[in-house]
């Protein structure tokens, strides 16, 4: 490497040679950082007296006892497709929903526009706590306060400005010819919208699908708030926050249940990280 | 993000007659529906609980099927001499001024070092640090109250062993400590998050830009220091931006860790306002009260951030008039 590099008249540390030290600092750097959720996932596969027993990350006898218990004794089999279900389904509404605004707001004039767009950018930055009291009130009044139907609706509001923002900035890009083209052809609004425009947008519906995943799988004030009254609908964070409340020395079930609620989403992640931060990056263009 | 309200081209044929308000309704028609879900979502979870927190302020309320009493100003007049409100309130502040620079920066660093497309693992590298991002509050309360303990933790043992304690800190026991445990984790949790809206931000670098740099022999420092990072900075704005408020929202981590505690050291706003609408074991929940806590922190909140807003505007404002 280094005659290669003289013959080049280049710097003694070659680039290569310099990718190699950032490489492995950055390795040791990395290992640190996931230090916590490395010993979590050791932690699950050892019995609650080797936990502490200062053996090292790998378990010298593996067991998983910890899973067993956590699935099915603390509920956390039930907690994981009740956030399933409140994920996948505010998901779905809020990419049709905030994709159908956006692409309205982004693309369209008609009365009212402004108005829309002024309202938006004003709630953009209130904060959760200033809207839990009446979202909760409302949806007692619905009757879905203690329901996953209200969890699933209300966690759709979360960052819902910010994906309209996203769509209508996508929209307001593409070129006109698309859809003179379609109208030419005798395509409705409608059906231009469905099968000309939403695929083209497919960066800004992944960006949006991870994002919103992340929220609701995360989400915790809200849901806290709606299971106070009722265990039994409690999602993945409310469940493992009260799992520890309620066997605080149960450390081997909690890393357990722990890492039964990160897997879903690491996995997720990283089959999707290339086209989110693709689609972030061509969102922050705009 | 704000330029998208500018007005985009329009598509259908602008008539000069004036027409009547009703059939320029009836012509959008179409828009009209495709915003109704939408608007269902936005109305009911967004804009409909930021009025009714000011109307909820005004009123005497302990619980969601208890009366309400109109009392007017009272609930503020009340906040305004509560000791509890204002700390909570700058703990809030204190809280976003502490985090965010330190995560901005922490994340640009990361960025720049993981925008190299010649770094094979760079794409590795950054799901390992994205890993704390996807990872609940409610877990990281559990795998740090352990990391940190001052009995054994990994994190004192490893300090201890370093001799750069001489004894163990109780990172999430000490009042004076607290606040700053929790800044850390936080900033730790959501670096990763912070670091992929940098690279979205490289990613409006063009190419060629590098090349260009790299033939006429500009070192990769310069070229970073010199020409990407001004490049990149309209970003830093709305990256800033979108990390303080997200700064303010850190109910769950603190909840989950310390729930406010040991001493209120921890208490912020949320947490404050969580205490006082679904009160803990015993005392009666005041909902009017809490309202008015949580109205007048958004307010502040909206009234800071329209001022930053403004406050870009105007150097923009003057930047263009100089180059002009």
């Amino acid at each position: 490497m280094a005659h290669e590099s003289q013959a080049l008249r280049q710097p003694l540390t070659s680039p290569r040679l310099r990718r190699w030290i950032v490489s492995v600092v950055l390795a040791a750097i990395c290992c640190v950082w996931i230090y916590p959720l490395l010993w979590m996932v050791s932690a699950s596969f050892k019995s609650n007296a080797m936990i502490f027993a200062n053996e090292g990350l790998i378990p010298s006898q593996p067991t998983v006892e910890n899973y067993v218990k956590a699935w099915d004794q603390a509920n956390i089999g039930a907690y994981f497709f009740n956030t399933l279900f409140v994920t996948v389904g505010s998901v779905i509404i809020v990419t049709i929903a905030s994709a159908m605004m956006g692409y309205v707001l982004g693309r369209r004039r008609f009365p009212g526009r402004a108005l829309i767009f002024g309202l938006i950018i004003f709630t953009l930055f209130v904060p959760q706590g200033y809207t839990i009291i009446p979202v909760f009130d409302l949806l007692t009044r619905l009757g879905i306060g203690q329901s996953l139907w209200g969890v699933m609706l209300a966690t759709s509001g979360g960052s819902f400005v910010i994906f309209v923002l996203l769509f209508a900035g996508y929209f307001s890009q593409m070129p006109n010819e698309l859809e003179e083209a379609a109208k030419m052809d005798g395509v409705g609004f409608v059906k231009t919208f469905w099968y000309v425009m939403l695929p083209l947008s497919k960066p800004i519906v992944v960006t949006v699908v991870v994002m919103q995943t992340l929220y609701a799988w995360n989400d915790f004030l809200l849901p806290l708030v709606i299971t106070l009254a009722n265990p039994a609908i409690r999602t993945l964070s409310v469940g493992v926050y009260a799992f520890r409340g309620e066997n605080f020395v149960d450390w081997g079930g909690m890393t357990a249940a722990s890492t039964i609620t990160i897997v879903p989403v690491v996995i997720l992640f990283l089959f999707l990280q290339r086209y989110f931060i693709d689609g972030l990056a061509g969102a922050v263009k705009g | 993000m704000a330029d998208i309200a500018s007005p985009v081209p329009h598509t259908g044929a602008t008539t000069r007659h004036p027409i009547s308000l009703g059939a320029r309704l009836w012509k959008s028609r179409i828009e009209y529906l495709f915003l109704v879900p939408g608007m269902l979502v936005f109305g009911a979870f967004i804009l409909y609980p930021i009025v009714a927190s000011q109307y909820f302020s005004l009123l005497q309320w302990s619980g969601f099927d208890a009366n309400q009493t109109f009392i007017g100003l009272a609930n503020y007049a009340e906040l305004l001499g509560d000791k509890f409100f204002w700390d909570a309130f700058g703990r809030s502040f204190l809280f976003t001024v502490s985090t965010v620079p330190l995560q901005m920066l922490v994340s640009l660093v990361f960025a720049i070092i993981l925008n190299n497309k010649l770094l094979k693992l760079s794409s590795l590298f950054r799901t390992l640090i994205f890993l704390p991002v996807v990872t609940p509050v409610a877990v990281i309360g559990i795998v740090m109250t352990i990391m940190l303990s001052p009995f054994n933790g990994p994190i004192n043992m490893g300090l201890l062993d370093l001799k750069l304690l001489a004894r163990p800190l109780d990172f999430l026991g000490d009042p004076k400590l607290v606040l700053w445990t929790l800044a850390g984790i936080y900033v730790w949790k959501w670096v990763g998050v912070t670091m992929v809206y940098w690279l979205a931000a490289l990613q409006t670098v063009p190419a060629e830009l590098y090349e260009a740099a790299r033939l006429d022999g500009v070192k990769n420092w310069q070229m970073t220091l010199f020409v990407v990072l001004p490049m990149i900075m309209p970003f830093a704005i709305v990256i800033a931006l979108i990390s303080a408020i997200s700064a303010l929202n850190v109910f769950p981590l603190i909840q989950s860790m310390t729930q406010g505690g040991p001493f209120f050291a921890t208490e912020v706003m949320e947490v404050y306002i969580f205490r006082n609408a679904f009160a803990t074991a015993g005392a009666i929940p005041r909902l009017g009260y809490a309202s008015a806590a949580g109205v007048f922190f958004g307010v502040a909140i909206m009234g800071l951030t329209i001022l930053q807003i403004l406050a870009v505007r105007h150097l923009r404002n003057r930047e263009t008039a100089n180059g002009a």
